[in-house]
């Protein structure tokens, strides 16, 4: 279970995070949609230690990882996954390297197992045979499902995706969609999802938490968020940048 | 602990050059704590020799060469005024062992490597790369600056090797050829005057400036701003900062070395 208590975050003299509050259950699939520049990613970074807080406590299973020095998180990272807006691949290896990074490094398999893993996972997000490639060879949503792969590949219990769907095409986004949806129930995984694009959040989100004003302003399911009176709400779900402009 | 206050900006004038160097003696204790405690790999080192090592050679070489060449030119011009031409040498191979065959390398290395370093880190930074790195349980000083530090600490004392060991035959080469000095006095008199404790020396003057490039490279690195502007700046700064280091260091590990090597 993640729990994120009274979380703030400041860059300078700007408010990021102003008393966020909020639980995950295990194997719950939360989206945290909010305006772009409005704190999600840095929300998202501090699930996992990449950020740490001004104040505030982000409890894993009960266990405060605020304050945790970076040989103690890596420990606790090793329970996570994460999917980056850029994808975020190791451009000086191969898509082979890229997924088995992760598993040579402090995995207790053979080179042939590794090998087996790394075809195995991506046969699941329908890139096989590309272990060869280099990251710059391959486009924006092939990127993000090796991506994918290396987060997946060591079977870890939370998956975090910053941004999955942005910058792809429909079709694509689609795509990348139906496989965040596959990894969560194949394997059972929590996951965390930040995004702004609304077709994306009502198809993975079984809960929506919605980021306004540094402060989670709404939480709900898909259907309560997405047929919400409230005008905030309603303003962002359907992409209204200044409600006088609608009539 | 270092990626707590290294995402931040420092601040600006004194206070920020003081934090600076800091952080720099937070990563490097960091560094030194890892290569102690924790398993190698072995692949990156080899690759981080070659790639700082091998592909340094030419620039180390010709470096090491044409300041030989030069020295023993303007020894030369001045020493045959009073009559002490076959001397040339032996003011040639003190200087390349003590003092220009370290320095020179190690302004070269910090301006081909010191600058890829930071680049590199730099560009993984603000790619997200070593966030990803970091995710995936791997302690970015573990992976990318302990490797760099050994690799520095390793071939910068063979590079300084090289560039001496060149840099006199060099001197001698022109010291015979062009200036028509007689090559057996050339060569006993360096003998003679050349002591182990200026190789020593120089060698320990090319490990320590090894370890000035790779933190300062790294930190850098972590450390630069966000997009090409600041990978750029970090890149510059990297160079600049290690080539001032290295400068005001070599004074004070001369006089240091000097006093110790004599008192012994």
């Amino acid at each position: 279970m993640i729990e994120v208590r009274e979380l703030k975050k400041s860059f300078g003299p700007n408010p990021i995070l102003n008393g966020v509050n909020f639980t995950i259950q295990d194997g719950e699939s939360v989206v945290i949609i909010g305006r772009s520049g409005g704190g999600k990613s840095v929300l998202l970074k501090h699930l996992v230690g990449l950020l740490q807080p001004d104040s505030g406590q982000v409890l894993i299973d009960g266990e405060n990882i605020v304050g945790m020095n970076e040989r103690e998180l890596l420990r606790v990272r090793g329970r996570f996954g994460m999917l980056f807006q850029g994808a975020a691949l190791f451009d000086s290896m191969t898509v082979a390297e890229n997924i088995a990074f992760g598993l040579r490094r402090y995995g207790q398999l053979s080179s042939g197992e590794i090998e087996k893993r790394v075809s195995e996972v991506l046969r699941r997000v329908e890139l096989p045979g590309t272990e060869s490639k280099k990251p710059s060879e391959l486009s924006g949503g092939m990127r993000k499902r090796v991506g994918l792969a290396r987060s997946i590949v060591y079977n870890p219990e939370i998956v975090l995706y910053d941004e999955p769907t942005t910058g792809l095409d429909p079709v694509v986004s689609d795509s990348i969609d139906q496989l965040i949806l596959r990894v969560r129930n194949e394997m059972k995984v929590t996951s965390v999802v930040v995004t702004h694009d609304m077709r994306s959040a009502r198809r993975l989100g079984q809960r929506i938490l919605m980021l306004h004003k540094q402060r989670i302003y709404a939480t709900g399911t898909a259907e309560e968020i997405f047929s919400s009176t409230d005008p905030v709400i309603r303003n962002f779900v359907e992409g209204v940048s200044d409600p006088k402009e609608q009539k | 602990m270092i990626w707590g206050p290294m995402s931040k900006q420092t601040s600006g004038g004194i206070y920020g050059w003081v934090e600076g160097l800091g952080q720099v003696a937070i990563l490097a204790r960091e560094a030194f704590g890892s290569l102690c405690s924790r398993k190698l790999s072995w692949d990156d080192l080899m690759y981080q020799i070659y790639f700082i090592g091998w592909k340094s050679q030419s620039v180390v070489l010709v470096t090491g060469a044409f300041t030989g060449m030069v020295l023993a030119a303007q020894t030369y011009f001045q020493f045959h005024k009073v009559k002490m031409d076959t001397a040339t040498l032996a003011v040639v191979s003190v200087s390349m062992c003590s003092e220009l065959g370290p320095v020179l390398t190690a302004l070269m290395v910090a301006g081909r490597v010191g600058a890829a370093i930071a680049a590199e880190l730099g560009t993984m930074r603000v790619t997200e790369q070593i966030d990803a790195l970091r995710t995936l349980a791997t302690h970015p000083v573990d992976y990318l600056v302990v490797p760099r530090l050994l690799a520095l600490h390793i071939a910068l004392p063979l590079l300084t090797v090289e560039a001496i060991f060149v840099g006199i035959l060099a001197g001698y080469g022109v010291g015979t050829r062009l200036l028509g000095i007689d090559g057996v006095y050339l060569y006993a008199n360096m003998v003679k005057y050349t002591g182990g404790t200026d190789v020593l020396m120089g060698l320990i003057k090319a490990l320590i400036f090894g370890g000035i490039i790779a933190m300062v490279g790294c930190y850098k690195g972590l450390n630069c701003g966000e997009g090409a502007e600041g990978v750029g700046r970090a890149t510059t700064e990297a160079v600049v900062y290690s080539s001032i280091t290295i400068l005001i260091c070599n004074f004070f590990l001369t006089l240091s070395l000097t006093r110790l090597m004599n008192s012994l």
